[in-house]
């Protein structure tokens, strides 16, 4: 079937594995030219491995033809919202190859890391006076991971009180990302959704009834996942220290507030943030990310190992925490995306971490303001970082989805918004344009979406078959799940 | 920054001040600071230590001067334990630097996300290719948290409350997995041997090759696991997997790996990269993405050629739908290090993976028998082994290390308060294809010397 369209190669329908030809090589590997030690018995050993043979050339084409199938944020604005995808500085790649960092071995003693070590000890005080949360721990990989380092820190926390036993319950709000309550079953314990109120904060009421003698942790994404700051949070954190819970925060939307207030001071004792969101480290299409954690002096001792910390001497070291949770990774984290946070804020210092949340926050009302009316904004008040639009007029009155708003936008140049989350908000369109655009690139977008709701009244079948001009067309993600097909297969 | 009042506030902020005026009166707001009014008053823009900002040649020298106070990156360098230095073709680092990889988001749109589609579908085939097994999700965070996650299926489809660890396995790995079964309520045992594992076990976990070297005959302990009904969970280095016997051959039902090391440099340990692979009938119970191949929608708009495309699929076990009852909370993890995994292993090709595992296996074995061949050293066997080896030297393995250290050179990893009889005062050195002969040489030298003064 492919190739009926001339230049149009079914280029998807051809790995790695079915290019090149037998006998081609991309790299040589010498023979060992020494005296020959005789290999282990041959039932512990293999034949072949079944792998693609091509010249480096080859190789690079396809993977070069590869990247030039997708869109990053050098190719353009991205407001994926929830995502933070800021421009990454380059710099940032540049320092963190240094010879010196890169080749630095995880078993390596502390004498020979000292400047990796210190590094982390100096982005640690940072984001504790960031966040004022002075403990910090860098052994969570990625914001999930954080979270579930959090969440093990207050079992341990409530182990050491006795109340493991009865404390069971994590309540998280129906805004939460899904990673919220996936941790807190991970971490073993129930979840006990809250609601959101009508102005998009936490149902205060629900938190009072619910908050009890079995509740262990309420989990808050702050600013929340509707770009809304969770009014009175300082109020909701004493009666969750009054009725002897913890308070854990999401820090993902950690961009909105950077040096603008504190969840310590907010009455939070244990956050995440995520370095590749807030603080520009490349996302790599689906991580390598960092989710260090941040925590309050009572919850310090529970910490994942490592955690480094500064001797008398000036000699950086790894502790273990006295009660630490253990640990989260085989080493201590994914120490080149630290590398690179830590070059981020040396050099936006306070002023300009500071000038970030703001311009972000204020790229977030500017799309606010152009785009009212145009889609429904069911949390209709000033936003942080992100706005949550709704295209359920367009669903109502149209039968076109957020979907086909979402594949359409693409065509129009950019990478379309998070959609259908917050599972609260109907048909959602969740922008996040971040501080790195400029306000041009943010009246484009916005042109673009009114022009798309406008070809949703005169041409809703462009939206429902669209993307026209992307590498691909709309997939068959029914089939793909129904008969999974994961791997190459000889005759596939 | 007087002289920029008017400009942008940073080279990564691009609004200036007129912008912002102009932005600000069509918000109908006064200042940046008014948007910040939900934030209760008392508490915001507080007091903030943090050391100023540094323009870009600054930072650069500082980074230089932190780089410089870690070892000689040029130090012959002996540590593995769980990390090994490895030839990496420069294509690896050049295409993944590429930033339409680099500087995406999670392929959450596919139609503009088919590089890092496909090139997770690759990798998930050549780590299914390299195992042995059916099927790969497309990467965790790293071996120790994607074996701890394999515990966790382990229970979930055995509905068993324990799991074994057969020693000796690397210690962070043991210790990842007792972090995660705390919180979910499991019991970890270590054994010593696989007639060890009982009924209440979930799985058994082995590692390959094992946490001092040795090369493991995992048939009879994947033999042991399924006698009383539990999974056999390898945890293999992918790059020995080039001369190994693959798990998935010998019976494993889960098999675990770290990617890192041939991904690019150790960076300290991280990015790292978990390699998960199982049996299709664990699928539905994998955690982490999977990319799957699929067709353009026939009412799509790709002209009736329906050609062939790639999408995360099979997500009603993930977190973003199933919440509280997902397989995992993994979201994020190590896309960027698959794809450099991915592109290592294919530019070796079959050819150079085995003859590279050879390689290092020749090297490795060729630097042992000359340190045994030193007065005063022995290298204590305890079966075939791989890239690594102990050295027993004349004096005490700290004292040995500390010596080595003083003339340069990194020591191996000192084992000696392992329970293992070999590993009674020594040191772990690994030696692989990577390694200079000039760097081997100037170990023999030095332990030499640290012989002959004993």
């Amino acid at each position: 079937m492919s190739g009926s369209r001339p230049g149009v190669e079914d280029f998807g329908a051809r790995l790695s594995f079915d290019r090149g030809e037998p006998g081609r090589r991309a790299v040589d590997v010498p023979s060992w030219a020494g005296e020959e030690t005789p290999l282990p018995d041959d039932r512990l050993l293999r034949d072949s491995v079944r792998l693609p043979e091509l010249s480096q050339g080859g190789l690079v084409r396809y993977y070069t033809a590869l990247s030039a199938l997708n869109y990053g944020i050098d190719s353009g604005t991205y407001p994926l919202g929830s995502c933070t995808m800021k421009y990454n500085p380059k710099v940032n790649d540049t320092v963190a190859s240094l010879p010196g960092f890169a080749r630095a071995h995880p078993q390596a003693s502390e004498e020979d890391v000292q400047g990796t070590l210190r590094i982390q000890l100096e982005l640690g005080s940072g984001l504790g006076e960031l966040t004022g949360l002075p403990h910090v721990s860098f052994a969570p990989a990625a914001g999930a991971h954080g979270e579930l380092a959090g969440v093990l820190m207050v079992a341990r926390a409530l182990e050491d009180r006795g109340e493991l036993e009865t404390r069971r319950r994590i309540l998280v709000p129906d805004s939460a990302h899904g990673t919220n309550p996936a941790t807190a079953a991970m971490a073993g314990f129930k979840v006990t959704q809250i609601p959101t109120a009508a102005d998009g904060s936490l149902d205060r009421a629900t938190i009072e009834r619910e908050l009890d003698e079995t509740v262990a942790a309420v989990m808050v994404t702050a600013p929340n996942t509707l770009g809304l700051w969770e009014r009175g949070i300082e109020e909701v954190a004493g009666l969750i220290h009054e009725a002897g819970g913890y308070l854990y925060g999401d820090g993902a939307n950690f961009n909105a507030i950077m040096g603008r207030v504190r969840f310590g001071d907010l009455g939070f004792d244990v956050v995440h943030l995520n370095l590749h969101k807030s603080f520009s480290t490349p996302h790599g299409g689906g991580g390598p990310g960092a989710g260090p954690v941040c925590c309050s002096e009572e919850l310090a001792p529970y910490l994942p190992t490592p955690v480094v910390e500064e001797g008398d001497d000036g000699f950086v070291r790894l502790v273990a925490p006295e009660r630490s949770i253990g640990r989260l990774q085989q080493f201590q984290g994914n120490a080149a995306v630290l590398v690179r946070a830590y070059a981020y804020m040396r050099a936006l210092g306070l002023d300009g971490l500071r000038a970030a949340s703001g311009q972000a926050v204020l790229n977030a009302n500017y799309v606010r303001a152009l785009l009212h009316g145009h889609y429904d904004l069911p949390y209709d008040r000033p936003v942080l970082h992100e706005v949550v639009f709704s295209g359920s007029r367009q669903r109502r009155e149209l039968g076109v989805r957020t979907y086909d708003i979402a594949k359409r936008l693409i065509d129009h140049g950019f990478h379309p918004p998070t959609v259908y989350f917050p599972l609260i908000v109907e048909e959602a369109l969740m922008i996040e344009p971040t501080e790195s655009e400029p306000p041009e690139a943010i009246e484009a977008l916005v042109d673009a979406l009114i022009a798309v709701a406008e070809e949703a009244k005169s041409d809703p079948d462009t939206l429902r078959h669209a993307p026209w001009t992307a590498p691909i067309g709309r997939l068959d993600e029914a089939t793909a799940a129904r008969r999974p097909v994961l791997r190459w297969q000889e005759d596939s | 920054m007087s002289s920029r009042s008017s400009g942008s506030p940073h080279p990564y902020i691009p609004a200036t001040d007129v912008d912002r005026a102009r932005m600000l009166e069509r918000i109908g707001a006064p200042e940046v600071g008014a948007l910040f009014a939900d934030l209760p008053a008392a508490m915001r823009d507080p007091a903030i230590d943090l050391p100023p900002a540094l323009p870009e040649a600054d930072l650069i020298a500082l980074m230089e001067e932190h780089a410089g106070a870690n070892a000689a990156p040029t130090r012959p360098e002996f540590l593995g334990a769980g990390a090994y230095r490895r030839s990496i073709p420069a294509i690896t680092g050049y295409l993944t630097g590429r930033s339409e990889f680099a500087t995406s988001y999670t392929p959450y749109q596919p139609e503009i996300s088919q590089g890092t589609l496909q090139a997770a579908f690759e990798y998930q085939s050549v780590v299914c290719e390299l195992t042995g097994m059916d099927v790969s999700n497309a990467g965790l965070y790293d071996v120790a948290s994607a074996t701890a996650e394999a515990c966790l299926l382990a229970a979930r489809v055995t509905k068993r409350r324990a799991v074994a660890l057969l020693e000796p396995i690397h210690p962070g790995t043991a210790e990842v997995v007792r972090t995660y079964a705390r919180g979910a309520g499991l019991g970890v045992d270590t054994v010593v041997s696989p007639d060890a594992i009982r009924e209440e076990h979930a799985c058994l976990v082995a590692q390959q090759p094992d946490f001092l070297g040795t090369i493991v005959d995992l048939e009879p302990l994947a033999g042991a696991a399924h006698g009383v009904g539990a999974l056999f969970v390898a945890v293999a280095d992918p790059f020995a997997l080039g001369l190994l016997r693959a798990p998935g051959d010998a019976g494993a039902d889960i098999v675990t790996g770290e990617g890192r090391d041939l991904a690019g440099a150790p960076n300290y340990g991280g990015p790292s990269l978990g390699l998960f692979a199982a049996r299709t009938k664990y699928l539905r119970q994998m955690p982490g993405r999977i990319v799957g191949r699929t067709r353009e929608l026939a009412d799509g708009n790709g002209g009736g050629e329906q050609r062939t495309g790639y999408v995360l699929t099979l997500q009603a076990r993930e977190q973003f739908i199933r919440r509280e009852r997902a397989t995992s909370n993994v979201s994020t993890a190590q896309a960027l290090i698959a794809v450099a995994f991915t592109i290592t292993v294919q530019a070796l090709g079959p050819s150079g993976m085995r003859g590279s595992a050879v390689l290092c296996y020749q090297r490795a074995h060729d630097a042992a028998s000359r340190i045994a061949m030193l007065p005063g050293y022995e290298i204590p066997e305890r079966g075939p082994w791989f890239q690594e080896f102990l050295v027993r030297g004349p004096i005490p393995a700290a004292d040995l290390a500390a010596q080595l250290a003083a003339r340069g050179i990194g020591a191996g990893l000192d084992v000696s308060a392992r329970p293992e009889p070999e590993a009674r005062d020594a040191l772990l050195f690994a030696v692989t294809e990577a390694t200079p002969d000039a760097h081997v040489d100037a170990l023999i030298g030095a332990l030499a010397e640290i012989g002959g003064a004993a």
